[in-house]
């Protein structure tokens, strides 16, 4: 297999492949109706090709990509686990696909309920009085969460608060939404010992700055994969000195049914649907990532909300103090229609036995893994772990990123390398609760090849992968002389 | 530790600038420390119309790698008079050769006082350790 | 039913090999405090049979646009998808891959949006686009948010031509991060040139104009460029019916700095709004400003020249730059934009310019038929492309009642968000709409 040349460079002139309805009503010159300097002089050059390489086409991009239906994917802090098509058929039900976001509401009672019903259903999931469904992703839902905390401390004559607390061992997202939100990140230790954020850095933090802080980020378990038992006393620390608590839901995959963010003294959550409801990930997007509040802070909460009346299903505005819309329309339906499906496919038993199972699946691959890489934090962790390439890289040079490479080889993707980022040659490892014991065992064995190539045939890992259609990429190539669209002319070697 | 290197007739800063001087004139750019650290550079933003002033600790550019961002920070305060075009197009010098063809800037001290507050190779190497 | 394919036994075996004998003995570092002791509050579990009776009730009680007639427009356009484009899109390594941060596995995803990518600046006449946004109105801030620069304060300028949406949305964020926005009014259904002037100074951040415009009507931009571009403010212009693309003269030609706007249009199915698929598009000197994930192209590491797509200059998003990004955006609408890149393919430079032909030639053709029943005004004498307001003889409401029994889905009243238009609809006609359709509409025009 070689890479596929692009569709620019395909077809040939007069080639296409979709047509259209013929134009069935009288025609008038365009110059009559739009003035002639408003008019495009040239066709937009998109490319002439026919149906046939159109499918052959994308059809070649496809064979050339890797997805959870292809293989594992024990990428940590995304829950790449298995995506059901069942869901993807009532998403396209015309009932759902096929309805406009402004229809009169008696029109789309079907979607009207929807959005209720789910709603409900997060809500006793999180331990939150309501959601909204409106941002578009995790970051979206992060930064929604910061301006509802900070409408929340104006009302209260709090304006001034411009801190956000953030651990150390945070994803990126975090502290750019506080940035985004106008407040400034103030990093939090992690307690080596533990892998829990250190309190007595919280306390001198929260001290020092009594009047500022805003609020505390963080997510449980955390990212190195581990519950932090401390979280009530982190609550009460950060409320006694005026702050809000905001959970970030990415692992949430670790707590249905176990533990609730509502219950561990969080004011704002928010859910990656794209992650714990197993809606696809699509090769970056789309997700959802709805917010959960409690009850002081549902009046802000960006509008409007879904109801129920007499008349049925509508939507209600919010309140003078809603922040306003965070995104045009109501939410990314298509993939709430997916996760809504999903919750109701499992039920009460079902969610919690998801939960289970991940935390049994990472916990048997840090067992199994722990005769050959060095695990940061050995104690029981939850959905996720981090192992590191310290030994190896100490050894023989390998790297974490030399250990991704190779399991490409495999056939499996790698895990997340580099993150987080107190951790040195860190991979990040979180299997999901959708795979088999075999692929888990299997997984286990390459991991333990790749250990032994490290120390007796390094240069195999270092220069992997072999077995896919490109080797590593020229990446400081790509940004020092960007070339982010073909040109006419481009020559592209194959 | 033991391949990178720092010259002992440049005097360092905390913030891994090296200085060059000769009379009243320092060259500016960054240490192979801190070049290592960046690992491949693709991009440096520059005061490329001269004739700028800069000043002690304060940001004079901007510099990225493939993974990494960083703010370049003048050791010592002046006028800028000469800027090293070349890293426009090939900013892969400074890795190459951070002490030469990786310089960044030229300027004229306006307070030569400050290039106390800076390192001798020895201590750099010493301040490296500790980090 | 449950997708764990691990068995109790299983499970059982995998605890003991690992020294545990039970789930709880794993939950041990949660404390008692927070354990959730009961089950949660849902309704129990449904078989897939069960689950597709469900939906499919749940999903027959919305009126759907296949079902009914619409002339519905309003910031979410009907545009046909070509069959070849679903049957692609949902190829499932294209639907089950994540972010393509391992390019080696791949290239059939970095690829398709180094395509798309350079799709949309085929159609807007820019130099760079990025891979994607949440949606138009989230692109826009975006825009806004680039021009504003680090930092976060400036003022703003926006029509009051743009979606009603989108500035509310566009306001919300001007309140957390703290730049201002002034809104400048229409006459005649576009925006005022000399309000505008007034408006826009010197220290501007930003000017922000939607074309067409939320009313259908095209605007001036020949006239309104100078006026933008008369201090340091970035032109942006917003455009939420991409179809116009094949007809209008392109952002590149008129001068705009950076165009935004929603295209989930192109290929996507509609789904209530979302997912959408935000897009934007640049001059170059924005590059390494553009928020997003950029796929570029380069060689293999080795030597050899091969050809390979990467996502590039990472260090302007958020995993690297952490408090000092400028967006904060992860996740965006690849598998959209996907499909919008298979569309665009499918329907190549020809179909493109024929998509516009028939929107403009059909709505004009209703226009021309409503306009000519007593009672029913254009709003405006400006010109427009695939959707007009009309002042209508009766209230909106009472309209809307005679629409629903007659099957037809659409024009959108005005009135709640331009006060003083209470008696305006916005009808919108793609080239989804036969004759046949916008006779029928006709009539039953007359018939109020």
């Amino acid at each position: 297999m070689s890479v596929e040349k692009l569709i620019f460079e395909k077809g040939a002139p007069g080639r296409r492949a979709a047509t259209m309805a013929a134009m069935d009503v009288p025609t008038e010159p365009e110059e009559s109706m739009i003035p002639a300097w408003m008019l495009r002089n040239e066709p937009a050059p998109l490319p002439e090709v026919s149906e046939i390489e159109v499918v052959r086409h994308y059809t070649h991009l496809s064979q050339r990509n890797f997805g959870v239906d292809t293989g594992f994917y024990p990428l940590g802090s995304c829950t790449m686990k298995y995506n059901p098509k069942l869901n993807e058929d009532m998403a396209a039900l015309p009932g759902f696909a096929r309805i406009h976001p402004l229809q009169p509401e008696n029109t789309v009672q079907g979607a009207i309920q929807l959005f209720y019903e789910l709603e409900r259903y997060l809500a006793e999931i999180a331990g939150m009085a309501r959601i909204t469904l409106q941002p578009s992703a995790g970051a979206h839902g992060e930064l929604t969460g910061l301006m509802l905390i900070k409408a929340y401390h104006e009302s209260q004559g709090q304006g001034h608060r411009n801190l956000v607390l953030i651990p150390d061992n945070a994803h990126g997202t975090n502290p750019a939404s506080a940035t985004l939100a106008d407040y400034k990140s103030v990093e939090v230790k992690t307690d080596p010992a533990t892998g829990g954020i250190e309190i007595s850095h919280l306390q001198a933090l929260l001290e020092s700055n009594a009047a500022n802080i805003a609020a505390i980020m963080m997510t449980n378990p955390n990212t190195l994969g581990l519950f932090d038992s401390k979280v009530l006393e982190i609550a009460r620390l950060v409320h006694e000195a005026g702050g809000q608590l905001y959970y970030d839901g990415a692992n949430a995959n670790a707590v249905l049914g176990i533990t609730r963010p509502g219950d561990m003294g969080f004011d704002v959550v928010h859910f990656n649907l794209h992650k714990t409801c197993s809606t696809p990930h699509g090769g970056g997007g789309p997700g959802a990532g709805p917010i959960g509040v409690k009850e002081h802070l549902v009046p802000f909460l960006p509008g409007p909300l879904p109801a129920k009346g007499d008349q049925g299903y509508y939507w209600q505005d919010q309140g003078p103090q809603s922040i306003g819309k965070v995104r045009a329309n109501k939410g990314n339906f298509g993939v709430l229609v997916r996760a809504y499906t999903y919750i109701r496919t499992y039920g009460p038993d079902g969610l919690l036995h998801v939960s289970q199972s991940a935390i049994l699946n990472a916990n048997y691959l840090k067992h199994e893994l722990a005769s050959d890489y060095t695990i940061a934090y050995p104690q029981t962790c939850q959905h996720e772990f981090v192992a590191t390439a310290e030994r190896q890289k100490e050894e023989s040079g390998v790297t974490a990123l030399d250990v991704a490479k190779r399991l490409l080889d495999f056939g499996m993707y790698a895990p997340t390398i580099y993150f987080p980022l107190i951790v040195h040659e860190a991979l990040m490892i979180e299997p999901t609760e959708t795979e088999t014991r075999e692929t888990l065992d299997y997984f286990v064995s390459v991991m333990k090849q790749i250990a032994e190539e490290a120390r007796t045939d390094p240069e195999v890992v270092k220069t992997a992968p072999h077995n896919t259609v490109v080797g590593r990429l020229d990446q400081a190539l790509a940004a020092r002389k960007p070339n982010l669209r073909w040109q006419p002319g481009q020559e592209v070697t194959h | 530790m033991a391949n990178l290197n720092h010259p002992a007739d440049l005097k360092y800063s905390k913030t891994d600038e090296w200085v060059r001087i000769q009379g009243d004139q320092a060259t500016i750019g960054i240490t192979d420390y801190a070049q290592d650290q960046l690992g491949d550079i693709v991009y440096i933003e520059l005061p490329w119309d001269a004739a700028q002033e800069v000043s002690h600790e304060a940001k004079f550019g901007d510099i990225e790698s493939v993974k990494a961002t960083s703010e370049l920070l003048s050791p010592v305060s002046g006028e800028v008079v000469k800027v090293n075009e070349e890293l426009r197009d090939r900013p892969e010098l400074i890795n190459e050769n951070p002490y030469e063809d990786g310089w960044m800037l030229a300027v004229k001290m306006s307070n030569p006082a400050e290039l106390d507050n800076l390192m001798t190779a020895g201590e750099y190497e010493a301040y490296l350790q500790g980090r | 039913m449950t997708y764990i394919p691990n068995t109790p036994e299983d499970q059982q075996e995998m605890l003991q090999r690992i020294g545990f004998s039970s789930f709880e003995e794993l939950l041990s570092p949660v404390p008692e405090e927070v354990r959730l002791r009961r089950p949660l509050e849902l309704p129990p579990a449904l078989s897939e049979p069960d689950l597709k009776r469900l939906l499919n009730r749940m999903a027959s009680k919305n009126k759907n646009l296949d079902a009914a007639i619409s002339f519905l427009g309003a910031g979410t356009y009907d545009h046909a998808i070509p069959s070849v484009v679903p049957h692609l899109q949902r190829r499932s390594e294209f639907v089950t891959s994540y972010t393509p941060y391992q390019p080696e596995v791949s290239q059939g995803m970095l690829q398709a949006i180094y395509e798309f990518q350079t799709m949309i600046c085929q159609i807007t006449g820019l130099d760079i686009a990025n891979a994607s946004l949440y949606d138009g109105a989230t692109a826009l801030v975006e825009a806004v948010l680039l021009a504003v620069g680090p930092g976060g304060r400036g003022e703003v300028v926006i029509s009051q031509g743009v979606d009603p949406q989108y500035r509310r949305v566009l306001h919300t964020y001007a309140h957390a991060r703290g730049f201002s926005v002034k809104e400048v009014p229409t006459r005649d259904g576009v925006t005022s040139s000399e309000d505008l002037d007034q408006a826009v100074s010197a220290t501007t951040s930003a000017v922000v104009i939607q074309q067409p415009n939320f009313f259908g009507s095209v605007e001036d931009m020949h006239a309104i460029e100078p006026i933008a571009h008369k201090g340091k403010a970035v032109f942006i212009t917003n455009i939420t019916e991409p179809a116009s693309l094949g007809i209008l003269a392109p952002p590149g030609d008129y001068g705009a700095d950076i165009a935004v706007g929603e295209i989930m249009s192109f290929g996507n199915t509609m789904s209530y709004g979302g997912p959408a698929l935000g897009f934007m598009s640049a001059r170059s000197k924005y590059m390494r400003l553009m928020p997003g994930r950029l796929v570029g192209q380069t060689v293999e590491e080795s030597g050899s020249q091969q050809t390979g797509y990467v996502l590039t200059l990472q260090t302007r998003e958020q995993h690297i730059r952490r408090e000092r990004a400028t967006s904060n955006i992860c996740t965006n609408q690849s598998l959209l934009a996907v499909g919008a890149t298979i569309y665009m393919a499918a329907l190549g430079k020809q179909g493109f310019r024929e998509l516009g032909e028939l929107c403009l030639q059909k709505a004009h053709y209703a226009f021309r038929q409503i306009t000519a029943l007593p009672g029913y005004k254009a709003a405006f004498s400006s010109p427009f492309f695939d959707e007009f307001v009309i002042e209508v003889p009766v209230s909106t409401q009472a309209l809307q009642q005679h629409f629903e029994q007659a099957g037809i889905i659409g024009g959108y009243p005005l009135g709640e968000s331009y006060p003083g238009m209470e008696r305006c609809m916005l009808f919108c006609v793609t080239e989804t709409r036969t004759k046949q359709d916008i006779d029928y509409l006709v009539g039953v025009l007359k018939e109020v």
